[in-house]
């Protein structure tokens, strides 16, 4: 139970952070915010490389490699294309 | 083999580092740094996980790197910046559904090593993450298909008690998930009830409301990772799950806010009520729709100052962004003032009209919010409607009765004149006629939008 609302308290206090300073991204990067929360959200990752990794047994780890290629995709292609997308956005000069 | 605490400790640096570069996301000076931040904090989780006394075996674990990263990569740079919307789409999807895997794996091992014994947070929490995720998933695959033209809008009777139905099925196999945690089947039953749901919520969803549909589903999969990160009780995912959470869900509510519709109303696709004593098109236009051609609009912007442009999905349908820049620069080179105006939900996902001009090398700074440019629009010379028109229809400010009543758009109507380039005179997502084509100080140039910027550039240049 005191795990859970260790957990839970983690939980709650990142959502403030996060309310407080996505409300701050204006509305021309909307896009590349959208595609660099998907690659942060490919965290998932730490997961199916543990769950993956451990001595278990065929199925678990079937499942495990399946989310490492889903959560690889993420990471790797969110971060990639708002990195591309990002540098196309450049002052008037 | 590393002591928990170190990776902890990782796992407290990465979160930090990501906390640290969606902050860099809030100026597009900053952003580059800010999303490498992000990259070098997520390094940091990886190698952390690799490093944990339970990984001993690495093959699987690099084969799906390399897998998965290479499949990232090749979508990452082969997607044109008009097909972003559905990149992000995917990219949803495979959170989601890579969460309700780790959350199924970490049961069955569990299950495996304790029995029935096992932790109620465990179940419940993996539940959620299932659900969640299968949702995401499949709901992000239909969003996909839909923004690529494959599936069209499917409505059927029923779509609201379906879900509920299909809602309460998934709800039990939770229940019975938490009881009797060693019943594996529960969590497959759960996963595809989850699926079935996430199909049928977005099927009957259209085009316009993409907008909303991509940030909810944006949102599902950081709750669905926040939910992964209690059944392993790790705090990296826990963070980041639920920034991502926060950030869609925000997004959400802008894109529900710019539409002045309520998310239930989007969800179950309610509409509007029909407006029964609605103008038909005949009335609206008939005999006051004035047509022009490229050339008599190139001889009203020869004596304009300032010229707003007001994109819209049309603009990302024709690839027009750099026949648009080319009308610019020409303007430009006549000492025009030129700046555009974007609708927050024109295109079809939050910032897609932005991304587009960025490509097309408009600086950012151009760029204006809604809020920003409405009042400049009276002293406007000539606003230039590309490819938009339920953003731009007065009837949203005068006609109290009208679907998008109350819908907050761009004053377009009160510059001095208005072009419209548009293929024809058909309505938009919301099925109503536009009196802003029929308006006094407008011109339609009936042409596609790229054909039809090139059209008054060469005009320009020739005249």
């Amino acid at each position: 139970m005191e795990a859970l609302i260790l957990a839970l308290t983690v939980f709650v206090l990142a959502i403030f952070v996060g309310v407080e300073i996505i409300t701050k991204v204006p509305p021309t990067l909307h896009t590349p915010l959208m595609s660099g929360s998907n690659a942060i959200s490919g965290i998932t990752l730490v997961g199916a490389i543990i769950a993956t990794g451990s001595p278990t047994p065929l199925l678990t780890t079937i499942l495990g490699f399946t989310a490492i290629v889903f959560a690889t995709i993420n990471v790797v292609g969110g971060f990639m294309v708002t990195n591309r997308m990002l540098g196309m956005f450049r002052r008037k000069d | 083999m590393l002591p928990d605490w170190f990776i902890n400790l990782a796992y407290l640096i990465a979160a930090i580092l990501f906390i640290v570069g969606i902050k860099g996301l809030t100026h597009p000076r900053t952003a580059v740094r800010g999303n490498r931040l992000g990259a070098l904090g997520m390094l940091i989780a990886v190698v952390a996980a690799m490093l944990d006394r339970q990984v001993l075996s690495y093959e699987w674990i690099i084969a799906g790197i390399i897998v998965g990263g290479a499949i990232g990569a090749i979508m990452a740079t082969r997607v044109q910046m008009t097909d972003m919307p559905q990149m992000v789409a995917l990219l949803n999807g495979f959170g989601g559904i890579s969460s309700s895997l780790v959350a199924g794996a970490a049961l069955l091992t569990a299950v495996a090593l304790d029995g029935a014994n096992v932790a109620l947070q465990f179940t419940i929490s993996g539940a959620a993450s299932g659900l969640v995720g299968a949702v995401t998933f499949w709901g992000s695959l239909v969003a996909f298909g839909k923004l690529q033209g494959l599936i069209g809008d499917i409505r059927f009777r029923g779509a609201l008690p379906l879900n509920a139905t299909l809602l309460t099925i998934a709800l039990a196999f939770g229940v019975w998930l938490a009881i009797d945690p060693t019943a594996n089947w529960a969590y497959w039953g759960l996963i595809g009830a989850a699926s079935l749901l996430g199909l049928s919520l977005v099927f009957p969803i259209g085009g316009a409301d993409m907008p909303v549909v991509i940030s909810l589903l944006n949102s599902y999969s950081g709750v669905a990772a926040a939910a992964a990160g209690f059944v392993l009780s790790n705090n990296a995912l826990i963070i980041t799950g639920s920034l991502v959470g926060a950030s869609g869900l925000i997004l959400t509510s802008i894109m529900c806010k710019a539409m002045n519709r309520s998310l239930p109303n989007v969800l179950f696709g309610i509409g509007a009520p029909v407006d029964e004593g609605a103008a038909s098109d005949d009335e609206v236009y008939a005999g006051k729709v004035k047509s022009a051609h490229a050339d008599e609009l190139a001889m009203m912007m020869e004596t304009a100052r300032s010229v707003v442009i007001v994109p819209g999905y049309g603009m990302a349908v024709s690839q027009a962004q750099h026949a648009v820049r080319d009308l610019v620069h020409e303007l430009e080179s006549r000492g025009v003032e030129v700046s555009f105006a974007i609708h927050p939900v024109a295109g079809r996902m939050p910032g897609h009209m932005n991304v587009l001009l960025a490509e097309a090398d408009i600086p950012y700074d151009q760029m204006k919010e809604m809020d920003e440019i409405n009042p400049l629009f009276e002293q406007t010379d000539v606003a230039i409607v590309i490819g938009a028109n339920d953003v731009v229809n007065p009837m949203a400010r005068t006609n109290p009765s009208s679907p998008i009543a109350g819908m907050p758009i761009l004053n377009v109507d009160k510059a001095r004149s208005v072009i419209v380039i548009k293929r024809s005179l058909s309505a938009g997502f919301a099925g109503i006629p536009n009196p802003l084509f029929a308006a006094e100080n407008t011109l339609m140039l009936f042409a596609d939008a790229k054909k039809g910027a090139l059209d008054i550039m060469n005009a320009l240049k020739e005249g």
